[in-house]
C-alpha cells in the first residue's frame, strides 16, 4: 500500500481508550537484579501479589530480593498502626537481608487511601538505620516502565552533590541514566571512551553507594524514551545539564546520541559514520527481509518511536504507533529524527497515537492488514490465529537492544514471526479460527 | 473490569496459558486521575454500553478490583442505569476482594450469574419444569484456567455417557447464558471440585430440589464412590434404570485402568512406605492424600491446603491418611515444613516445585498456582479412569527420576566427554584479560561455551593473543557480517 501524499509532519492524537499494558510495579522484576544491594518491598494488595507471582514465576524462590506488604482490610479502615506494621517488616527484612537500601514501591492502593508513605519514610529510615527510598508506581498515573522512571527519580535525592576530591568540582562531567544490564552499559561506556568521553556513573548504578554525583557541573543523558520524569527530576533538583538527543537503540540512534554527546562535550567524534556503516553491513541478511514491509505498533512499553524509527531506516512501512504515554519534550530529538527518516526513506509518516484504543486498533489492524503487529501478550495469539503475524512487544524490554554492538537482537526479535510464519504459509496453517 | 492499568492481566494469563485463539473477552474500564477527581460514572456507563454495540454479547457483568472497591461508588447504580439502554444483560459481580480469594469469588459470582438467569425465566415462562425423559447431569465448575479442566470434562462426559446418563448442561466453561434456563430439566448436578460449583448446587437444591454429587471422582475408590452416588439418585427418580453399574466399575478398576494393576506390580512395591508431602487446593491436596495413601501404600508425612476457608473439611477429609495437617497461605511456612520433613518426593503446586528444586526434592504438580507446563495439548485429566493412569504416571515418574538423580551424584555424573574437552580448551594459546574473564563468567552458563569458542576463533583469525573486552564485543558484533 503506497501513499501518493506524503505528510510533512508527524500526526499525533490521543484516543484517550481502553488499552492493555503491564502495571508499573513490574519494574521490580529488573531493578532488584540491577541494583545488586537493594530490597524492594511492594506495598500493596493481593492482585499486586498475583501479578508478580505470575509474571516473575521462578524468580520469587530464587533468592529474592523482594516482598510484598500485603495490606489487608485492617490495613485499609487504618484499624492498624501502618508505621508499627512497615517498622517490623523492615527490620525482618535488615535481619534477614541487610540492603543497602529499602525502596518501598506504592501502589494503586496506598495511593487512594492516601497512605503518607514519604511522611514515614525519613522517621523510619532514622530508626532502624537503612536508606529508605519511596517510588510511588501505580497503574493510576504511569504504565508499565515508567515504573523505572519513578524509581530512578526518587533516587536522585539520594546521589551524593559533590566528590570527596575538591578539584573535580569545576570539570564537565557525564553522568548516564537508565537501567540496563551490566555488560550493556559497559558497551556504551566503551563506545564513549573511544570518542574520548568518561562517563562518571549510571543511575542506577550496579550498588547503591556507588550513586553518581550529580551537581551543575554534570551533563545527564538517558538511554530510554520512558525516563522523562527523571530527567524533569535531574534538571530541577540537582540542577544538572540535560542532553537532549535520540536514544541509542539501533546503529541510526547510536550514531546520532555519540554525535551529540561529544558535540556538548566539544570533542570530535572518530569513525562513528564508518562504524554506523559497517553495522549495517552486517544487518543487510535480516534487512532484506524486512524491507517495503509494512508494521503496526499497538503500543505498551513505551519504546515504541525508537523502535519505529529504526525500523523505517531497515526500509519498513510504519503505520501507527500506539504509545501509553508521549513526553514530546524528552522525545523531541527522538521524533525529529523520525520525521527525518521517514522523509529521507520516502515513506509515508506514521500516525502516532496516546493511549489507545485496543479493540478501535484490532479493527484497524483488520483493515490495514500489515506485514507485522508489535503488540502486547493479550492480544498476540489472537491476532496470529488470524493470519496477522506478531511480535510480542514485552521482548523488546528484557532483551539487550542498545547499542551497535546489539543492533543484531532487535532484527532477530523483529524478523522471527516473519521467518517462522513463512515457513507455516507453505503449509496452509495461517488461519486458525473459523470464520 | 473497573480497574487501573495492569489489573487486566487476566487477558495475558488466558491468552498465553490457556493459548486461547479468540479475544479475551474482558475489557478494563480505566481508572486514572481523571477518573479519581470526577468519578466513575460517565465512563464506566459509556463503556458498558459501546461494548454492547461493539460486541454485542449476552450478558456484560462489571467487576471491580482491589484498587476500585476502595473508592466505594456506586457501582451497582451504574449498572443499573447502563442496563437500561443496553440489549444485553448488566451485572455487578458481588463480591468483596478483600476478604475472599479468587476461588471463593468464582464460586459466588457463578452462583450469582444461575440465579439471576432462573429468576429471570421464571418471571417470564410460567411452565412448569419438565425433567428429560433419559437420566441426565449438569457439570458446574468447569474454568477457563482451572487445572486440566479441559481434560477432566471431557474425562466426565465420557464417565457419564458410559453410565447411560445424558450431559444436560455443562458451566461455565463452553456454556451459555441463554441456555441456563435449561439448567433444572437434569435430573442431578455433578460438582468434581469443591471450590467452584457448591454454591451454584445448593441453590439450585434450594430452588428446584435437585440433587447433586460433590464426591470427586479422583482415584479409583472416590470414582467408585462417586459413581455408587450417581446411581442411587438415579435409580430413586427411576426404579427401571437397570445399568450393571456393579460390573462396571470391576472391569474398569481391575482391567481397564492401570492404576490397579501398577500398584500391585512389583516395581510399585519400592514405593511403599516412602515419604511425601502433599500440598495443594482442598480437592486436590485432599484427593492425592487418599491416592497415595490408600492406593499406593505411600506415606504422607504431611498434607496441607491453602483453601483456609476450608481447613473443617480438608481435616475431616484427609484424617488417618497423613502424618500431619498444615493450613497455610504462606509459602514460607510451607517451605519450611518441607525442609524440615525432607521427603523423597512433593506432590503439591508450582510454588513447591520451586522449593522442590532448590532442596533438590522431585516434585510431582497436582493443584493450581499453575504454570504453562500445567497446560498441556494432550489429553491428561486427573479425574475418572484415565485420570487414575495419569497419576500413577505422574507419582511414579516423580520418584523414578529422584532417584536417577541420586543414583548419578553417586556415581559422578554423566561422563567421559566433557573431560576429553575440558583438556582440549585448556591447549589454547590464547590469553584471557581479567576484565573480559569476570565479563564471561556473567554469561549464562549454557550458552558461555558458545561464546566462548566464537570469541577464541575471532580473536584467532584477527591474530590477537590476549582477549579483552573490546574483542570480546567487536566479536558477537561480527557474527552477523
Amino acid at each position: 500500500m503506497t501513499n501518493s501524499k506524503l505528510t510533512e509532519t508527524l500526526t499525533f492524537e490521543c484516543e484517550t481508550g481502553n488499552y492493555h499494558t503491564f502495571c508499573p510495579i513490574s519494574c521490580v522484576a529488573w531493578l532488584y537484579q540491577k541494583i545488586e544491594d537493594s530490597f524492594f518491598l511492594v506495598i500493596g494488595t493481593k492482585t499486586c501479589g498475583y501479578f508478580l507471582q505470575n509474571a516473575l514465576g521462578v524468580m520469587i524462590f530464587a533468592e529474592p530480593r523482594y516482598a510484598m506488604a500485603e495490606l489487608e482490610e485492617a490495613d485499609i479502615s487504618a484499624q492498624l498502626n501502618d508505621y508499627k506494621e512497615l517498622k517490623r517488616l523492615c527490620l525482618q527484612i535488615k535481619q534477614d537481608r541487610n540492603p543497602s537500601v529499602i525502596v518501598w514501591i506504592g501502589t494503586c492502593t496506598t495511593e487512594i487511601i492516601k497512605m503518607d508513605l514519604e511522611g514515614m519514610a525519613p522517621r523510619l529510615e532514622a530508626e532502624i538505620q537503612t536508606p529508605i527510598v519511596v517510588a510511588r508506581a501505580n497503574g493510576l498515573d504511569y504504565a508499565f516502565t515508567q515504573g523505572e522512571d519513578t524509581v530512578l527519580a526518587a533516587m536522585v535525592q539520594r546521589c551524593p552533590s559533590n566528590a570527596p576530591e575538591q578539584n573535580q568540582i569545576e570539570k564537565k562531567s557525564l553522568v548516564l541514566f537508565g537501567s540496563l544490564p551490566t555488560n550493556v552499559a559497559t558497551q556504551l561506556n566503551l563506545e564513549l571512551e573511544r570518542c574520548g568521553i568518561q562517563v562518571a556513573g549510571w543511575l542506577p548504578s550496579q550498588r547503591y553507594a556507588d550513586l553518581p554525583v550529580l551537581n551543575q557541573n554534570v551533563y545527564v543523558c538517558g538511554i530510554n524514551p520512558f525516563l522523562s520524569r527523571t530527567a524533569t527530576t535531574l534538571m530541577r533538583r540537582r540542577k544538572c545539564k540535560l542532553i537532549s538527543a535520540p536514544f541509542p537503540i539501533g546503529p541510526d540512534g547510536t550514531r546520532a546520541w555519540l554525535e551529540k554527546i561529544c558535540s556538548v562535550f566539544n570533542v570530535a567524534p572518530i569513525n562513528l559514520i564508518e562504524r554506523e556503516r559497517l553495522i549495517w553491513d552486517s544487518l543487510e541478511d535480516y534487512i532484506t527481509l524486512l524491507r517495503g514491509k509494512s508494521v503496526f505498533f499497538m503500543g505498551d512499553n513505551l519504546l515504541e518511536i525508537s523502535l519505529a524509527r529504526f525500523l523505517v531506516r531497515c526500509g519498513m512501512i510504519v503505520y501507527e504507533i500506539g504509545i501509553p504515554y508521549l513526553d514530546k519534550r524528552f522525545q523531541s530529538a527522538e521524533l525529529q529524527l523520525l520525521e527525518k527518516t521517514c522523509s529521507e526513506m520516502n515513506v509515508a509518516m506514521p500516525r502516532i497515537v496516546e493511549k489507545p484504543d485496543n479493540y478501535n486498533q484490532i479493527q484497524r489492524i483488520r483493515e490495514l492488514q500489515p506485514d507485522l503487529a508489535i503488540t502486547g501478550m493479550a492480544h498476540a495469539n489472537p491476532l496470529e490465529a488470524r493470519g496477522i503475524n506478531t511480535k510480542w512487544s514485552v521482548e523488546f524490554t528484557f532483551a539487550q537492544i542498545h547499542g551497535f554492538t546489539n543492533a543484531r537482537d532487535i532484527l532477530e526479535l523483529v524478523t522471527r514471526p516473519l521467518r517462522r510464519n513463512k515457513a507455516l504459509e507453505n503449509l496452509g496453517w495461517n488461519q486458525l479460527v473459523k470464520m | 473490569m473497573h480497574a487501573p492499568l495492569g489489573d487486566d492481566y487476566f487477558n495475558v494469563m488466558r491468552s498465553m496459558l490457556e493459548r486461547e485463539r479468540d479475544f479475551t473477552p474482558v475489557t478494563a474500564s480505566i481508572v486514572d486521575r481523571h477518573v479519581l477527581a470526577r468519578g466513575s460514572q460517565e465512563k464506566v456507563i459509556e463503556n458498558i454500553t459501546r461494548k454492547d454495540k461493539e460486541e454485542n454479547p449476552d450478558l456484560i457483568i462489571l467487576t471491580p478490583t482491589c484498587t476500585s472497591s476502595i473508592l466505594q461508588e456506586d457501582l451497582q447504580n451504574f449498572v443499573n442505569r447502563a442496563g437500561l439502554d443496553s440489549k444485553s444483560d448488566v451485572i455487578l459481580a458481588d463480591v468483596n476482594h478483600y476478604r475472599v480469594n479468587e476461588l471463593q469469588a468464582a464460586d459466588r459470582t457463578l452462583e450469582q450469574i444461575i440465579r439471576f438467569y432462573l429468576e429471570k425465566a421464571r418471571s417470564q415462562y410460567n411452565e412448569p419444569l419438565r425433567k428429560t425423559e433419559k437420566p441426565s447431569a449438569n457439570i458446574l465448575g468447569i474454568f477457563t484456567l482451572g487445572f486440566h479442566n479441559q481434560h477432566d470434562c471431557r474425562e466426565l462426559k465420557r464417565l457419564l455417557t458410559d453410565l447411560g446418563i445424558v450431559i444436560n448442561q455443562i458451566l461455565p466453561e463452553g456454556g451459555s447464558v441463554t441456555n441456563i434456563n435449561e439448567l433444572p430439566k437434569a435430573w442431578f448436578n455433578l460438582i468434581p471440585y469443591r471450590e467452584v460449583g457448591l454454591m451454584a448446587a445448593n441453590y439450585l437444591k434450594n430452588e428446584y430440589d435437585m440433587p447433586y454429587v460433590a464426591v470427586t471422582p479422583m482415584g479409583l475408590l472416590d470414582t467408585e464412590n462417586c459413581i455408587r452416588e450417581i446411581v442411587d439418585i438415579v435409580k430413586s427418580s427411576d426404579t427401571s434404570y437397570n445399568f450393571d453399574f456393579e460390573t462396571y466399575i470391576d472391569t474398569q478398576t481391575r482391567f481397564i485402568s492401570q492404576a490397579a494393576w501398577f500398584s500391585r506390580s512389583i516395581d510399585c512395591q519400592n514405593l511403599t512406605g516412602k515419604k511425601a508431602v502433599v500440598f495443594g487446593d482442598a480437592t486436590h491436596a485432599a484427593s492425592i492424600t487418599k491416592i497415595l495413601a490408600r492406593e499406593m501404600g505411600i506415606r504422607v508425612s504431611c498434607s496441607g491446603t491453602y483453601c483456609k476457608h476450608d481447613a473443617d473439611w480438608f481435616r475431616e477429609q484427609v484424617d488417618g491418611f497423613c502424618d500431619e495437617v498444615l493450613i497455610t497461605d504462606d509459602h514460607t511456612q510451607v517451605a519450611d515444613m518441607i525442609a524440615r520433613i525432607e521427603p523423597a518426593a512433593i506432590f503439591g503446586t508450582q510454588m513447591e516445585r520451586h522449593i522442590g528444586k532448590r532442596l533438590d526434592i522431585p516434585c510431582g504438580v497436582i493443584s493450581a498456582p499453575v504454570h504453562i507446563q500445567n497446560f498441556p495439548l494432550g489429553f491428561r485429566p486427573f479425574l475418572g479412569y484415565e485420570g487414575t493412569n495419569q497419576i500413577s504416571d505422574l507419582v511414579y515418574n516423580s520418584f523414578t527420576l529422584g532417584m536417577e538423580d541420586h543414583l548419578l551424584e553417586i556415581f559422578g555424573g554423566h561422563d567421559t566427554k566433557e573431560v576429553i574437552t575440558k583438556s582440549l580448551s585448556t591447549d589454547s594459546d590464547l590469553a584471557w584479560a581479567p576484565e573480559a574473564l569476570t565479563e564471561l563468567q556473567r554469561i549464562p552458563g549454557f550458552v558461555r561455551g558458545k561464546i566462548k569458542r566464537n570469541t577464541e576463533k575471532f580473536a584467532r583469525e584477527k591474530n590477537c593473543n590476549l582477549i579483552t573486552l573490546e574483542i570480546m564485543f567487536a566479536a558477537k558484533e561480527a557474527v552477523g557480517a
